[in-house]
């Protein structure tokens, strides 16, 4: 074969590669979106999951999706960002930083099942937390404390040295300058990968499994008593995530209506996340451009 | 004067506090690696120490923890587990590291418009798709396709593979990606100055040249894949067998362990030996950063 030819059969061949994944993706989406599309009403949204009966709804997994979420992130965010501040602002090349990185890196590449069976080990037998949202936001937090860390180091060397400088030449302390300008500065990036981080740890089922367990009490939205066993804000009692409601009722539920269930919820999950994206690309695009502007 | 002095103090209090928060912030990644590590090794490793079960043992097919003391005493060998780990995960790689590399050329040599205008986006939200939808599309489409147009229950091992290659295209597209984009212009413009195309210029100049940085990318998938349990776990039917075909099912090593973990006693044979699983996924875990590290290395310096 001519070497043009060639030529134009391989760049036809990495066309149809790209095609292949955008098709891919189009695909899952759309069939989970459609399919989940019979399943949703405002009863399955709002409903107590059912164990035996059909018609259970997945009300109190969405709430303890997000509350998950918010509980993880309170943790996270600010010991990520301490992290991030010490990597790019205070350390130096030596075998201490080396060994954070190979930290970061480490944790990064743990299957999450791993974590959860930590999670399992120490905070809900060590520490007695029992299966429970804070044992839960815990295992979530070694997950996504070395991206939240990695995150914040990158954000931060995006801010140019020049900005240090000039603070610190107008006689601010080295806090000062890190908390008035580089912060300040990083925030449209931190925001945007935050959002990304939490559409991830709302997906997150192995590490959940055996930490925020998979049963939830009965919750009463009157009772504001944070630790009364069926107050829904309270930490120390077990939650079902989505996630892991998908996972449980594909794998053991003994209600008829597996598949309205299963497919409500990979919806609802599936739009969620990818509401998370959606708003750290319109939120990254519209504080950049504020930026830029200013 | 003392309200100067006043407020250096606190400056000087809050330079401190800063500094050392940030620096807590950093020792803790380091003591939950440690603390990892050590806590999953000692649970998993009381399977020799307290059980006193032989490595023999332990590395053998034979699964039947609960064999009585007459017949020999249980069984608790994981190798089947781990062969179906090691199958599930480095088919996957296999199959999806062709076409993720693929894209990753087409994303910087072909269309870089395109690449960052659509592939981009599509790669990230791959990314983003909870594992047990997809575990979930793998049960609902897959294992009943499997079922009805090749034979057996459709829960498989094609099914498994199949379902990791997609959940690690985007690990594989987006580091090939970068690793295509950290080369030096001059390699490819040397190239089209020779007067070669654009293929030879990609397979005999960018692709080698990339070479460190699309192992990294492989390797990197395959831990993925490795590790994952939940989407796997619902889609290779969780058979304790060696598969003699892709369309028999499977157990692996973390489906293994979400199966049995909650129905097992605390401190038993059984569940030490799911600890020892563990301790295995976490070995290896490790051993995949050293290649990649190695890998790095040696990319430098070359």
């Amino acid at each position: 074969m001519n070497v043009r030819t060639k030529d134009k059969v391989a760049t036809c061949m990495f066309w149809l590669g790209a095609g292949c994944v955008v098709v891919l993706l189009a695909a899952l989406l759309g069939y989970i979106v459609i399919r989940g599309f019979h399943a949703i009403d405002l009863a399955f949204l709002l409903g107590e999951p059912e164990t035996r009966r059909a018609g259970g709804g997945i009300g109190p997994n969405i709430f303890n999706s997000f509350y998950l979420l918010f509980l993880s992130m309170a943790l996270t965010v600010p010991l990520g960002l301490l992290g991030g501040i010490y990597l790019t602002e205070y350390a130096r090349q030596n075998a201490f930083t080396n060994f954070i990185r190979l930290s970061i890196e480490t944790l990064t590449s743990l299957p999450s099942i791993v974590v959860g069976l930590f999670g399992l080990l120490i905070f809900v037998s060590m520490f007695g937390l029992g299966y429970s949202l804070a044992a839960g936001a815990l295992a979530l937090t070694v997950i996504n404390l070395p991206l939240m860390v990695r995150l914040a180091e990158e954000t931060l060397r995006t801010v140019p040295d020049d900005l240090r400088e000039g603070s610190l030449a107008l006689g601010a302390t080295k806090w000062q300058t890190i908390c008035r300008v580089v912060l300040p500065c990083a925030i449209p990036g931190l925001i945007t990968g935050i959002i990304i981080a939490a559409g991830r740890v709302f997906g997150e089922a192995a590490a959940l499994l055996y930490t925020a367990g998979m049963t939830t009490p009965h919750l009463n939205f009157g009772q504001w008593n944070i630790f009364h066993p069926t107050s829904p804000w309270n930490p120390f009692r077990p939650g079902e995530t989505l996630a892991v409601h998908i996972w449980k009722v594909n794998s053991e539920a003994l209600i008829p209506d597996i598949t309205r269930v299963a497919d409500g919820s990979a919806a609802v999950l599936m739009l969620v996340v990818l509401g998370f994206n959606l708003l750290a690309r319109w939120l990254a695009r519209r504080l950049g451009r504020r930026l830029a502007g200013s | 004067m003392d309200r100067n002095r006043f407020r250096f103090g606190r400056a000087v209090r809050r330079e401190l506090a800063g500094f050392s928060l940030s620096f807590i912030a950093a020792l803790l990644v380091i003591v939950l690696t440690i603390a990892i590590t050590v806590f999953i090794s000692w649970k998993g490793l009381s399977v020799f120490f307290v059980h006193h079960v032989s490595p023999a043992n332990i590395f053998s097919l034979d699964w039947w923890p609960d064999r009585p003391p007459e017949q020999g005493g249980p069984q608790v060998g994981i190798l089947t587990f781990l062969v179906g780990s090691i199958l599930t995960s480095l088919l996957a790689a296999l199959l999806s590291a062709p076409l993720g590399i693929t894209v990753a050329v087409f994303m910087t040599e072909i269309s870089p418009h395109l690449g960052r205008r659509i592939l981009q986006p599509v790669i990230e939200l791959l990314a983003g798709i909870p594992s047990v939808v997809y575990g979930y599309i793998g049960l609902s489409v897959l294992v009943p396709f499997i079922r009805e147009n090749l034979g057996g229950t459709g829960f498989s091992l094609l099914a498994g593979v199949l379902v990791l290659a997609v959940m690690i295209l985007p690990t594989i597209a987006s580091v090939s990606t970068d690793a295509l984009r950290a080369l030096p212009r001059s390699l490819k413009e040397a190239a089209y100055a020779l007067g070669a195309t654009r293929w030879q210029t990609i397979r005999l100049i960018l692709i080698p040249a990339a070479r460190a940085g699309l192992l990294t990318a492989v390797v990197l998938a395959v831990a993925r894949a490795f590790g994952e349990a939940l989407a796997v776990q619902m889609v290779i039917g969780n058979k304790r067998e060696i598969p003699h075909s892709i369309l028999d099912p499977l157990i692996t090593l973390t489906s293994g362990i979400t199966m049995d973990m909650g129905y097992t006693v605390q401190g038993s044979l059984w569940n030490d030996t799911l600890w020892f699983m563990a301790t295995i996924l976490l070995a290896i875990s490790f051993l995949f950063i050293l290649t990649i590290r190695v890998f790095i290395g040696r990319g430098e310096a070359r």
